[in-house]
This record gives C-alpha cells, structure tokens and sequence, in this order.
C-alpha cells in the first residue's frame, strides 16, 4: 500500500449520472466450464418486490455511507488510509442475500460496505472511522481493522491475501464444530495472485470445508489493472487446479449475485467444499482516498456509471415495475439520508479514546 | 579381521536409539546394500543397509535393545576367507565400519526433508556441549507438594503429554502441522495423538507454513483453540506475517473485543550440522511483539507446566522447543494437572557471587559454567529465565542486587538480542548495584556455519560462559 498521501481537497458533489439508465440487458455470465448450475444465470432472474426494495436500500445505505466517509476524509476528520466502496455495492448486497444467520464474513481493507451489509451500526463503523471511543473497536483499528463478535463479522483487515487464509479458517472451525456455517472470503483481484491464496485454496479443497471466496474484480489493484498484473484474467478459473469450482457473475446485476450466491453457499454448506465466484465490479472511486486515479480515463468512470450503476439499475426496475414511485424512492433515500447524517454527528461529537486505552486490549 | 558395524547416527541430533529388529541372522551372507536390520530412533524407524561384504559372524546387540549409543559396535561381519576362529580375536583392532542408514519410508524425517530430502547419514556428532547430558538439581516449583513422585521424562514425552492432557480436557483444542498426525510427528513429539483423538483433531497439513498458519489463527478467532506445529521455527518465517499481523494484534485491533488463543510451537534454534537456514534462534524476533506470548524451556517439566499453560492462555503463545533437548531427561513431578505459571523466572542454581541468565539450551551451558565456578570458588547463581515475554525482569534485578554481577547466555545473536534486552533493563533499574560491565555470551555474529568445527565456534560455550563470568567478577 502507499504511503499515504496528503489528503484530498474537500470534494464536491461529484455529480452523479440522474437520469434513470435504460435497464441494460441482463449480461450473460460468462459460466465456467465445469458448473452446470451457473447457467441459471443467464436467464430468469427476478426479484420479488420486497427484495428489489430491500435490495436498493441495503445498496444505497453503504452508497450514502460512503460519500459521507469520503466527505469526513476531505474534512481531516477521518486520517490514514480510507478505502471506499462505491460501485461495488450489488456484490455484499446480493450475497448477504443469500446467506443464513450465523454464516460469516471475512474480508480486506474495503471493508465499510460488509460491515453495513452484515447489519453492523452505522454508528459505531462510522466512529471507528474518525477514531473514536464508540467505535468497533474503541477506535484502535479504524477504516481497515473492525470486527463484531455478534454479527460474525471477522474482519476488516490491512494486509492483501491474508483474510483469505483466515477466512480458511472460519470454515475449518465451522466443520469442526458442525455447526452447518459457511463463511464468505471477499478478496480482490489483486489479493487473488498472493501466494496464501492457493495455499488457502488447497486446503479447503482437501478438507472440504464450506467456504465461498468471492474476488471482487473491481479492475485495478490499486492503479495496476487485471491486465498487467494477471497472466490470466479470468479469476473464476483460479481454482481450477484445486478442482474448486467457480464462475464469473455480473458483479453490478444484485439480482446475478444473489443467484450466483444461492448455488455456492449451498455447494459449500452442502459438504462439497469451497467454491469460487468471480464478482465482475467497479470502483468509482480511487483505490483510497489519496489515490487520484490517473491510470484510467474519466470517461471509463463516467461509462461504468451511467450504464452499468448498481443500485441506478434496481431503481428503474422498481419505477418500471410499478414496485415504487419517484416519491417513495426519494422517502428511502432520506430514511438512509439521516441514518449516516446520525452516524456522522455521532462520530463527530463522540470523544477520543481515553488514554489509558493505549495499554489495554493487548492480552486478554 | 572381522568387519565391526557401528550404530549409524540416523539423524543430526541422535545420541542414541532402539536396535528394533535384525533382518539378517548369523551366518547369513550379507553384501553391500542389504537391509541388515531397523533401528527406531525417536523420530522414525530406520533400515540399516550393510556396506561392505561377507558373511555376518556376529550379532553384538540383541533384537529389541534400547539406547544404544552412536558408534557402538551392534555387529561382526567375517570377510572372505575368515572364519569363526577370527571372532574370538576380532576385538584387538578391529576395521571400524559405518552402517549405511536408507529411509524406510519415503518421506524422510524431520528438518533435512526440507533441504534435500536426505536423511543425515554417517556419525553426526552432536556438539559437546548439547551432547552432555545435564546434570540439573531442577528445583521443584513451589506448588509440587512435598512427596510427589518425580518421573524421568524426556522433553519430547512431556510436550506431548501436556498436549494429550489438554487435548482430553478441552474439545476445542486441536493440533495441526506438517507430519503431526500420522507420522507421528517430524521429531514425534505428537506420538499417539492421533490414535487417541483421530483425525479431525490431529490434522496433517502440506507444506504450507503461511496458508496453515492463517487458517489455524482463522480458527482461533473463530473460537477453538490451535495448536500449530512449525516443524521447526525456520520454516515459521514464512508465516510470520499471519503470527504478528494476524493473531498478536487482533486482539487490539478489535478493541478487546475479538480475541487468537494460539499456540505456535516447534523446534527454535540450532540443531546440530544443518547449516545456517535451518538453525536461526527467534526467541529475540517474537519477543519484541506486544501482543505475543515466548516460552522457551529447558526442562521437560518446565515444558510440559508451560506447554499446558500455554494452551489454556487466552492469547497467542510462541512456544519455542530446542530439537537437542528433545531427548534429554528430567524429573517430572507426577501430578495430575502440573502447571506453571507462564512469566516466571526460576532460580535454577543459587549463587552469590554472579547471576547467570539463560533459558533453553543456554540453561546447558550455564549450568556446567556455574559447576566450573564452583570449583574456582565463584558460586553463581543460574536463573533459568523460561519465559522470554513476559520478561520476569524482577527476578533477575533481585539476583543482580544480590550478586552486582550479570552473564547473559544465548545461541542466538548478540544484536537486539535477548541479552542486549536483560542488560538495557539491568542498566536502567540496577545500575548502582553493577560492580562490572554486563557481559552477553552470545552466538557468533555469523550464519551458521556446516562443518562441524565452525558450527562449535559458533555457538556459545561453556569455557565462555565461565570466561565471562570470571571477567565479570574481576578474576582470571
């Protein structure tokens, strides 16, 4: 990671794409070979009227979440290393979608949106954020370090590759507890060519444990695109040595993620072992807050958004189906609205750490 | 002059070992490259394969007898020509011969695996100062009550009972490494765990020191209690990022909320004749971590007492064994839940006149420098420090107070070594009752060397121990 530089001027409203995108047609997953069950996704996917809902909120809270983040970084009121979500809201969405309670989640340093999605409080993530004693973790770990015990949430963690041998791990102890759990492994693709991963990969493979990775492919790992620095691209493949199955899934589509979740959580929690999904993203913003992103063109961001906008894309659905109006839809983005104007008052007022906190936590 | 074969050293730090079975009986013709016999050393059981030719006059070692020291004549083989008459006159000065040992499995044993995948063959002759056996009065811990039975034990025994004992007492603990289940251990320190608590509980690994690393601390924050085996420390480095960055700081990290119970054990150190990749000390690497726990005992009670206290600790422990003490005996109190209490300093020799710092293997050196003491009239008081981090620094402030004198003794380097260490604290709290330099008895600023002259030099000694100890108090 960079070192980090100085802060980002207070960004404006970047203004973001209004007009309701003409629902692109489904893109057809580009299916791996050996999994029959990923045809499923080229066709019939449909959300009933209380997912698509449940969907655009969930997806529009981290949206939110973030530019407030974004916002308190311009401010100097968040420091260190703040890495943000935005446009990769569909894949935690879709796959939070699919999971039973009890399942867990492990996952890098672009972590604010897992957080959310496993129904952490804003609250407290936001406070961890500018390093305050309401914070996850009392303000000790901040933007990549948070966890939650109650919501299985494991992480929240700074070095590239390692939550995947840790998130190995939650599934050995889920087998060896019995106890029908899974856990989900989010990594990016620049994780995907570190060399614990296919240590991680054989073991699950071997053991059978019941852990989905998914890759967020959001293009660049950090400003190296997939290109220059994966001799293959395709990362659903990337087990393919293990004999671990995996596919590439519109990682923009909700509804193509919570289907493609579907099958590899029950793969996994059905005793046949790990299972590989490729969730094919993009990040608008920079790879963290002081990346300026020059190793691709403002029209390549303004392209991805205007076309392929995750939660833009459940919107006009739910206009066009009739599920929602122009007016309620604007009542959610409200109701979100105040959620993380709460969080960020709260992480504003609330105190630092007390002192004596430098010197607590570190055995039990 | 009949042929006399030797116990092969079947390993580098074998002393000794079973002569479990002959294959050939006498009279039989044997020649270059046949299986004569199998020899269990306390790793594996090995073929012991002939190497020169005739027929075998003589069996000198019978089926199924223990501890037979390296370079013990175990047969006579007669060459052409001879008969038996020559046996009754093969003592005076007979051909010596080494037995070629072949692995009889084909996954060899222990830390060469690493290397070359050769078994060390021909008299690995152990350095004499590790070789020695100790001659410890190991003060009891205060808690044994008055009466107990102490059992000889060797420190590969206790390790693995107080892994067994813990493993009957708490469901959520579980080993895993390379080797630990059904080859019963590189260096067999997990014997029969596997037999006892099968095989969801003793789980071999692949070659893999950082993926299973993180996938034990992944467990371990899922809430079982690991025990991961390094097959030796050197192999560790490739999972250090998941033993600091991982399991130390979680804790912290979380705000006290998610915690790594873990054990990381293994062999730390210098073995003997394997060479600078696979004889690195790391007490002072992990001992600079907040947030780690470093045990290094030297006794196998103090080994079974930690190891057990160990497991049960909530926090992450780098549990650091020495492959050379493995073999070593010690009294150990037979009791049925001995343990002890991790960040304690034992007084392993009193003394008056120099304090003498050393855990692990250095507790060899110190021991026989302070009987060498003793007979110049210095009595040095031997404090067996045990645990690294924690650093019981009061124990050795008071010994210091006591005697204005300190040697500190290591195998690892003097640089931020665990010596450099003590003395910083001795200088900041007992500097006014210093009455000379803190001297750091240390290994040489250097790789460690293969053949086996350097390697000595390499290591720290017992004529330098007693050397620094003697220049300390101001005497030749």
């Amino acid at each position: 990671m960079a070192a980090s530089a100085a802060k980002a001027a207070p960004k404006g409203e970047t203004a973001r794409a209004t007009k309701t995108a003409t629902p692109k047609p489904q893109r057809a997953s580009k299916t791996a070979g050996r999994d029959k069950a990923s045809a499923a996704t080229s066709g019939g996917l449909s959300f009933s009227k209380e997912q698509e809902l449940h969907a655009h909120r969930e997806m529009l809270l981290i949206r939110r979440f973030e530019e407030k983040a974004g916002q308190l970084y311009g401010m100097g009121l968040i420091g260190g290393f703040c890495h943000l979500y935005i446009g990769q809201e569909a894949v935690v969405i879709g796959m939070q979608m699919a999971v039973e309670p009890g399942d867990q989640v492990i996952t890098g340093y672009r972590d604010h949106g897992h957080m959310l999605a496993c129904e952490m409080d804003p609250k407290g993530v936001m406070a961890e954020l500018t390093g305050r004693r309401g914070g996850y973790s009392k303000g000790k770990g901040g933007s990549m370090h948070m966890f939650s015990v109650e919501k299985q949430f494991y992480g929240g963690h700074g070095i590239v590759g390692a939550q995947v041998s840790l998130g190995t791990g939650l599934a050995f102890a889920n087998k060896y507890k019995k106890n029908g759990k899974v856990s989900l492994v989010y990594f990016g693709d620049g994780a995907s060519n570190q060399g614990q991963v296919y240590e991680s990969f054989n073991m699950a493979k071997l053991w059978k444990l019941p852990v989905v990775y998914v890759i967020e492919n959001n293009k660049y790992g950090m400003g190296t695109s997939v290109e220059r620095a994966s001799s293959n691209t395709n990362l659903s493949q990337r087990g393919a040595s293990f004999d671990i199955p995996g596919e590439q899934v519109d990682g923009m589509d909700v509804r193509a993620v919570k289907a493609a979740g579907d099958r590899a959580i029950a793969h996994a929690r059905g005793g046949e072992g790990p299972y590989i999904l490729e969730m094919v993203t993009y990040r608008y913003r920079g790879h963290s807050m002081s990346d300026p992103a020059k190793y691709r063109s403002k029209d390549e961001v303004q392209k991805m958004r205007e076309t392929h906008d995750p939660i833009e894309q459940v919107r006009a659905r739910l206009i066009k189906d009739g599920h929602a109006s122009e007016d309620e839809l604007k009542a959610v983005d409200k109701e979100v609205r105040d959620i993380v104007n709460a969080a960020a008052e709260f992480a504003t007022n609330d105190a630092e750490p007390d002192p004596s906190e430098l010197w607590t936590d570190i055995l039990r | 002059m009949p042929i006399e074969v030797l116990m092969p050293a079947l390993s580098p730090t074998m002393e000794a070992g079973k002569l479990a079975k002959w294959l050939k009986k006498e009279g039989d013709a044997v020649k270059s490259g046949d299986v004569i016999a199998e020899i269990e050393t306390d790793k594996a059981t090995m073929e012991v394969e002939a190497v020169d030719e005739g027929v075998l006059g003589k069996i000198l070692i019978e089926d199924g007898s223990e501890d037979v020291k390296v370079n013990t004549p175990i047969a006579l083989i007669l060459a052409d020509g001879e008969d038996e008459s020559a046996l009754e006159k093969g003592g005076a000065a007979p051909e010596k011969a080494e037995a070629q040992p072949a692995p009889k499995d084909e996954t060899p044993a222990e830390t060469e695996a690493k290397s070359d995948g050769k078994p060390a063959s021909g008299p690995a002759k152990v350095e004499s100062a590790a070789a020695n056996p100790p001659a410890p009065e190991a003060l009891p811990e205060p808690d044994v009550p008055e009466g107990t039975e102490m059992v000889m034990t060797t420190v590969r025994d206790a390790l693995r009972d107080a892994m067994q004992e813990e493993m009957r007492r708490d469901d959520r603990v579980f080993l895993m490494g390379e080797e630990v289940a059904e080859y019963q251990g590189a260096y067999k320190v997990s014997q029969g765990l596997l037999d006892e608590f099968g095989k969801e509980r003793v789980i071999d690994t692949p070659i893999t020191e950082h993926g299973f690393a993180g996938v034990g601390v992944g467990a371990a924050l899922a809430g079982l209690k690991p025990i991961v085996e390094f097959m030796t420390f050197n192999f560790a480095m490739q999972a250090i990022d998941q033993i600091i960055n991982s399991a130390a700081k979680t804790l912290y990290m979380s705000g006290g909320q998610m915690g790594c119970s873990i054990v990381f054990r293994g062999a730390n150190g210098a073995a003997a004749r394997v060479a600078a990749q696979h004889s690195q000390d790391y007490a002072a690497w992990y001992s600079n971590v907040p947030g780690l726990t470093v045990i290094a005992p030297y006794t196998a009670a103090d080994a079974k007492g930690l190891l057990k206290a160990a497991i049960r600790d909530e926090n992450t422990v780098i549990f650091l064994e020495n492959e050379i003490l493995y073999g070593q005996q010690f009294p150990v109190p037979k009791l049925d839940d001995y343990v002890v209490p991790i960040g304690k300093a034992k007084i392993a020799r009193p003394g008056k006149d120099v304090t003498i710092v050393a855990w692990s293997i250095g507790m060899t050196y110190a021991l026989k420098a302070a009987e060498e003491l003793a007979k110049d009239g210095i009595e040095a008081e031997v404090i067996d420090l045990r645990t690294i981090r924690p650093m019981d620094t009061d124990t050795i402030i008071e010994s210091v107070k006591k005697t204005g004198r300190i040697v500190t003794v290591e195998e690892g380097w003097a640089q931020s070594g665990v010596g450099a260490e003590i003395s910083a604290r001795v200088t900041e709290r007992a500097f006014d009752w210093l009455d000379a330099p803190v001297i750091r008895v240390s290994g040489k600023d250097v790789p460690m060397p293969y053949a086996a002259n350097l390697e000595k030099l390499a290591l720290p000694s017992v004529a330098e121990v007693v050397e620094a100890a003697k220049a300390v108090c101001y005497r030749d």
